[in-house]
């Protein structure tokens, strides 16, 4: 412990090394073991909560789904099945897409309204002929998945790829790549 | 900047005497290890009470993950502890705690019996301190079905045949707890409710009351 006067007569002043007092060395011993006891208790439950959003994300595989001349220049939706892995519960929900065919190629749409995630169909609105309609808050699509209102982000897509006995086999949903 | 805060709070509320009568009084000599090493003994309550705070703590982080229902109960957990970050660290924290939390309660009940610290005016706190004991025999009996596997099965099985054998009343307790004729379904959601809800809310009241009890009465004198 440092005697009152000691630091007074130091000619160096304050630069001069003060000794820490009892209750500082306390407040700090104290003050950093239970820092490291809350925090050993504390960082393995924080990660285990946050563990969802560091988990590695998956593309899914590729998912046969229809012939290719049975695809028109018209829209038409085919379901087909995916496996969902959602923690430790495994399922195949059914899909939707709606699949066209024109000189571009093969486009599968996936009818997630871009607002806020109703689902949409094709000519299902007779204000709208010839366009993809959400029901939910009037978002409309053309064809080729263009917002023209309400929603502000075009249709995904599906990855898609044809096989060489002519099927289309669908993946994983990917932005619009024709439009925006 | 925690003083200011601190500072600017306690000038509107005047916090400072609330925590000071929580947490400000002295340790008498014949508690302080520092002096007797000997009351390294007084410590078992508060290590209970630590432990019981560890498992509340990682309980709730587990429900984030387990699901009480016969189908995806087993595989909730197996997910959690071989799947998500630092899941058998938490689930082991939870697990070793529950068996430690009895170990520490007892040796608490040990120094509180050879202090003779029951006596009066402290009997209630003695009541309070059996019905926290039977509390905790509650949850770990609850809990242990909650990962469905073999092993909670029929150790619950094993409980409920002990209920059954309760003269007159034992068959009616049995299918109360069971939530039916069989361990099942029901079963499984029941104990979970009790294990989460009900026995930790009991828990808590009963903890309450035993450290307003202390407050009041202080810690009992040297032997
Ligand atoms: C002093 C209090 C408690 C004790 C003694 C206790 C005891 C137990 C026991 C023995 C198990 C079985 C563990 C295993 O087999 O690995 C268990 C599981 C579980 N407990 Fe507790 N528990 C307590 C408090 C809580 C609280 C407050 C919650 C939630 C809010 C909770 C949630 C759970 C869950 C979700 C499980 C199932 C997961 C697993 O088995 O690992 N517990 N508990
Ligand atoms: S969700 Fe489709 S319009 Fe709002």
């Amino acid at each position: 412990m440092s005697k009152p006067h000691e630091n007074e007569h130091n000619p160096h002043g304050p630069t001069a090394r003060k000794e820490m007092s009892r209750r500082q060395f306390l407040s700090y011993t104290l003050g950093g073991a239970s820092a490291f006891m809350i925090g050993g208790a504390a960082l393995p439950m924080v990660r285990f909560a946050v563990d969802p959003l560091l988990q590695k994300k998956t593309d899914s595989d590729y998912v046969k789904v229809v012939e290719v001349s049975k695809l028109t220049a018209e829209p038409q939706e085919f379901n087909f099945e995916v496996l969902q892995v959602d923690g430790w519960y495994e399922s195949k929900p059914t899909m939707t897409a709606w699949i066209c065919k024109d000189e571009k190629g093969i486009l599968a749409l996936s009818p997630t309204c871009k607002h806020l995630g109703c689902t949409v169909s094709w000519n299902n609105n007779e204000k709208f002929k010839d366009q993809y309609f959400c029901p939910c808050h009037g978002a409309h699509y053309t064809k080729e998945g263009k917002q023209l209102a309400v929603a502000r982000a075009p249709l995904d897509e599906y990855k898609v790829k044809v096989s060489e006995d002519g099927f289309v086999y669908l993946g994983s949903k990917q932005s619009n790549t024709r439009v925006q | 900047m925690f003083k200011t805060v601190y500072n600017w709070i306690d000038e509107r509320l005047d916090i400072t005497p609330m925590w000071r009568d929580v947490a400000d009084h002295e340790v008498p000599e014949h508690v302080n290890p520092a002096h007797h090493f000997s009351a390294f003994v007084y410590c078992f309550g508060g290590l209970t009470f630590f432990i019981t705070v560890i498992q509340i703590l990682s309980g709730m982080f587990l429900t984030m993950y387990y699901v009480p229902d016969i189908i995806n109960a087993y595989y909730s957990v197996e997910y959690l502890q071989t799947k998500v970050a630092f899941g058998q660290i938490v689930r082991g924290m939870h697990h070793w705690g529950a068996s430690l939390v009895i170990v520490m309660m007892f040796l608490h009940t040990l120094r509180v019996f050879f202090t003779g610290s029951y006596k009066a005016p402290r009997e209630m706190n003695w009541v309070v301190g059996m019905l926290i004991f039977f509390i905790m025999l509650g949850l770990g009996f609850t809990g242990y079905l909650l990962p469905w596997d073999n092993k909670a099965y029929f150790a619950t099985k094993v409980g409920m045949e002990i209920a059954d054998t309760v003269p007159y009343i034992g068959p009616y307790v049995k299918e109360l707890l069971q939530g039916g004729e069989i361990v099942g379904a029901q079963t499984l959601t029941r104990f979970f409710a009790i294990h989460v809800f009900f026995l930790p809310a009991a828990l808590l009241a009963m903890l309450g009351a035993h450290f307003i009890m202390i407050r009041r009465q202080g810690i009992s004198g040297p032997l």
